[in-house]
C-alpha cells in the first residue's frame, strides 16, 4: 500500500499585484513529497522556490489551486490552525538564521516547546537532546551575537528539530556561509533526515546544496521545468569533518 | 512564557528601559503638574480668604446683600457676644473681626494746612491683641517694608506705594476723613508705623491697615463688626464643609427675620467666587486633559516604534507556530508590565517631588525685594487622593493603547511579509 504524501500541490498558483499588472511568482504548480524525501527547489531568483516554500510552511496562502500539507489544505486554515500546524509539524532554517537576539542559544530552541505548553523537564531534556544533535550544548549559555555563521545555523537547525517536526523548510540555508560550514551545516542535515526520518525541502540555488539533494525540482518563472531523483551524494572538496 | 517575556523585556532596554523611563517621566509630571496646580489654586484661594473673604464669614443680612459696598451702617451689633459664640459653637475655627472703610488720607504741612491728599481703602484688623490671629493672616511680620507694626493706639500701616506718593513714612501723621457708622464726618489723626506691600496693585496705590479698637472709636462703631471671618484650624479650605457649616448657621437662626441678624456665607458664596473656582477648575482639567492626551501620544509613539523595530521577530515567533492573538497579547502583556512599573514608579517620584513641594514650597520671597500681605511668598504644592491615581491611570491606559494600536500590524501585514523582514 502507497503512503500518502506529506504535502501535495495541485494547480498551486501565487500572483501578487504589481501597479495595474499581477506578477505570477507561482503557476499552476503541481507537486507530491512523501515522508523522508531530501528535496530541493532551485531555480533563479524569482522563480517562486520561497513563495512555494512559504504556502507549503502556511505562511502564506495560494491565490488559486490547493495546497496540502499533513492532510490540511493551507488555504483554507485560520490563523489559528495554520500556527497550530507549523508549531507541530514544521521547522523553519532562514537564510540569516533568524535568531531571536536578546535570547540565549537554550532559550532560542527552547522557545519552540514553550508554544507547545510541555513541562520544564520535559523541554530540558529535549533542548539538550537538540543541541547535542548540532554539537553546541556547550553554547547553550551564549548568545547569538557571540556565535559564528555556522554555530548560529546550527543553532537554527536545532530550533527547528527541537520539537521533531515532519517537515523542515530550508530557504537558501547556506547563501551566507562559507563552504566549509556549508558542508558541515548539509551534513547535519543529511544525517538528520536519515536517523529521524525528517522530510527536508530546500530553497536554494547554491551549487554545495543541490550536490546533496536526492530531488531537485527546478522551478522557472514560476513553474515546475524539471523534477529529477538524483543520488544526494556530494563530492568531497570543501567538506570538511563534524561541525 | 511570562518569564520569556520578563527575560526579554530586561535583556533589551529598547524594549523596557525607555518606555519605562517615558511612562516614568509622563507619570511624575502629571502627578507634580496635577499637584502643583492643585496647590496654586489652594494658595489662590486662602489668600483671597485671609484678605478677604475667611473660608466662612458671618455678616449682617443687609450687609451681606451690599457686601462690595461694606455698608457700615448694616454692621453687626454686639460682635462680642457673637464672636464669643462662634468660637465656643465652631471650636475648630480661628474667628476674628473685620471692618472695611474707605476715606481719604490727608497729609498736612507744618502749618496743619493740607499739603497732599489721597483716596484710600482701609482694612481694621485685630493688630494689637497677642491672640489674633491676624498678622499670621495676613503676613504683616514680612510684608513690613519700611518701619514696624503698630503696637501702640492710634498707629496705622500704609501701603508702601501709596506712602510714597503721598511723600510720607513711619512716624509721620496721616489724617483719615471718613464717615461713621451713622454718617457723620470723621476727621482722625493718626501715626504711621510702618509701610506694607500689599502685591496688588490697587491696593498699593493707595491702602491702610489700623487697629479694630482704633476704628471702632473713629467710625462710631463700638462692638460691632463689618464681618466676623472664620478660617478653618487644622487645614486649608473646604468646600463642602463651609458650606455645610454655614447652611447649618443659617438654618439655626431661620425664625430671626431681622435686617441686622447674623448670616454666615462660605468662601463659595462671596463675590461671584463660586463660578471663578469653577470657572478656573474647568480650565484646570482641559489643562490636565490636554496634558494626558499628549503623554498618551508619546507613549503611543514610543509602543508603535517598538513594535516596527521588533516586526521581524514577530515574524519569525509567527514561523516558529504563535498564533497572531498570542503574539498580540503578549505584546500587551509586555506594554502592561513595563506601564505598571513606570506608571508606579512615576507616581511615587511624583509624589515625593510633590510632598517636599507641599512641605517645604517654593519660596518667591527669598526672589523678591518683599513679600506681601495677599499674594502669598511661597507657593506650594498640594496632595490629595487623586494624586496617587492621576499620573498612575493614564500612563498604564496610555502603555496598554499604545502596545494594542501599534501591536495591530501583526494582523495587518501578512505573516510571510513579517517573516521576511526579520532578514532585513
Amino acid at each position: 500500500m502507497t503512503e500518502t504524501p506529506l504535502i501535495v500541490t495541485k494547480d498551486l498558483t501565487k500572483t501578487y499585484p504589481m501597479g495595474l499588472h499581477t506578477i505570477a511568482a507561482l503557476d499552476s504548480v503541481s507537486l507530491s513529497f512523501d515522508k523522508g524525501e531530501f528535496a530541493g527547489l532551485v531555480g533563479p531568483s524569482g522563480s517562486g522556490k520561497t513563495t512555494l516554500l512559504n504556502i507549503i510552511g502556511s505562511l502564506d496562502t495560494p491565490t488559486a489551486g490547493s495546497a496540502v500539507v499533513m492532510g490540511q489544505r493551507i488555504e483554507a486554515l485560520t490563523h489559528k490552525e495554520a500556527a497550530r500546524l507549523r508549531n507541530r509539524h514544521v521547522g523553519f532554517i532562514f537564510q540569516t538564521f533568524n535568531l531571536l537576539p536578546v535570547y540565549t542559544v537554550y532559550e532560542n530552541v527552547e522557545f519552540a516547546l514553550l508554544l507547545l505548553g510541555l513541562p520544564p523537564a520535559e523541554r530540558r531534556r529535549k533542548v539538550l537532546a537538540a543541541l547535542e544533535w548540532v554539537h553546541l550544548a556547550d553554547r547553550a549559555k551564549s548568545r547569538p551575537a557571540q556565535l559564528s555563521g555556522g554555530e548560529s545555523q546550527r543553532v537554527a537547525i536545532a530550533r527547528a528539530i527541537v520539537k521533531e517536526p515532519d517537515i523542515i523548510l530550508a530557504d537558501e540555508p547556506t547563501a551566507n556561509l562559507d563552504a566549509q560550514n556549508s558542508h558541515n551545516i548539509l551534513r547535519t542535515m543529511a544525517r538528520l533526515n536519515g536517523e529521524l526520518g525528517t522530510t527536508f525541502i530546500f530553497a536554494t540555488h547554491d551549487f554545495k546544496v543541490m550536490q546533496y539533494l536526492r530531488r531537485t525540482v527546478t522551478l522557472i518563472d514560476g513553474r515546475v521545468d524539471t523534477d529529477q531523483q538524483t543520488d544526494g551524494r556530494p563530492g568531497t572538496s570543501g567538506a570538511g569533518e563534524q561541525p | 512564557m511570562i518569564r520569556f517575556l520578563l527575560k526579554g523585556l530586561l535583556r533589551d532596554r529598547s524594549r523596557s528601559l525607555l518606555p519605562f523611563i517615558t511612562v516614568m517621566l509622563g507619570s511624575a509630571l502629571t502627578v507634580i503638574g496635577f499637584s502643583w496646580t492643585n496647590g496654586a489654586m489652594s494658595s489662590m484661594i486662602e489668600s483671597g480668604a485671609r484678605f478677604s473673604t475667611g473660608h466662612v464669614k458671618v455678616m449682617s443680612r443687609a450687609y451681606a446683600k451690599e457686601a462690595d459696598q461694606a455698608p457700615n451702617d448694616l454692621a453687626l451689633a454686639g460682635a462680642g457676644s457673637l464672636l464669643a459664640g462662634l468660637a465656643r459653637e465652631y471650636p475648630n475655627l480661628d474667628w476674628t473681626p473685620r471692618i472695611a472703610f474707605g476715606g481719604l488720607i490727608d497729609v498736612p504741612d507744618a502749618q496743619g494746612e493740607t499739603r497732599v491728599q489721597g483716596p484710600v481703602a482701609g482694612l481694621a484688623v485685630n493688630l494689637r491683641d497677642p491672640g489674633s490671629p491676624e498678622r499670621g493672616l495676613l503676613n504683616l511680620d514680612k510684608a513690613v517694608v519700611r518701619g514696624r507694626l503698630p503696637e501702640r493706639p492710634g498707629e496705622i500701616l500704609l501701603s508702601d506705594g501709596f506712602a510714597a506718593r503721598l511723600g510720607i513714612g513711619p512716624g509721620a501723621t496721616a489724617t483719615l476723613i471718613s464717615a461713621t457708622m451713622y454718617g457723620s464726618l470723621v476727621v482722625q489723626n493718626f501715626v504711621v508705623a510702618g509701610t506694607v506691600r500689599f502685591g496688588i496693585a490697587v491696593m498699593d496705590r493707595g491702602a491702610m491697615i489700623a487697629d479694630i479698637d482704633d476704628m471702632r472709636g473713629a467710625l462710631d462703631m463700638a462692638d460691632s463688626a463689618g464681618e466676623i471671618l472664620g478660617f478653618f484650624r487644622d487645614s486649608p479650605y473646604r468646600r463642602d464643609e463651609a458650606a455645610s457649616l454655614a447652611a447649618g448657621f443659617n438654618s439655626a437662626r431661620h425664625g430671626d427675620g431681622g435686617e441686622f441678624a447674623p448670616r454666615m456665607v462660605s468662601l463659595h458664596e462671596q463675590s461671584g467666587l463660586a463660578q471663578t473656582l469653577d470657572f478656573a477648575a474647568q480650565v484646570y482639567s482641559l489643562m490636565l486633559v490636554f496634558f494626558i492626551l499628549v503623554m498618551s501620544i508619546v507613549l503611543w509613539n514610543a509602543g508603535l516604534m517598538s513594535s516596527l523595530r521588533r516586526y521581524g521577530e514577530f515574524g519569525i515567533r509567527l514561523a516558529l507556530g504563535e498564533d497572531h492573538g498570542r503574539l498580540y497579547r503578549s505584546l500587551i502583556a509586555e506594554g502592561t508590565i513595563v506601564g505598571f512599573l513606570g506608571s508606579a514608579a512615576g507616581t511615587a517620584l511624583g509624589l515625593a517631588v510633590s510632598y517636599y513641594l507641599q512641605n517645604t514650597g517654593f519660596d518667591l520671597g527669598s526672589m523678591l525685594k518683599n513679600a506681601s500681605v495677599i499674594v502669598t511668598d511661597v507657593l506650594r504644592a498640594r496632595v490629595t487622593p487623586a494624586s496617587y491615581v492621576i499620573g498612575f491611570v493614564p500612563g498604564l491606559a496610555a502603555t496598554f493603547l499604545g502596545k494594542a494600536v501599534s501591536g495591530i500590524g501583526i494582523y495587518r501585514r501578512e505573516t510571510s511579509r513579517l517573516a521576511k523582514e526579520f532578514e532585513g
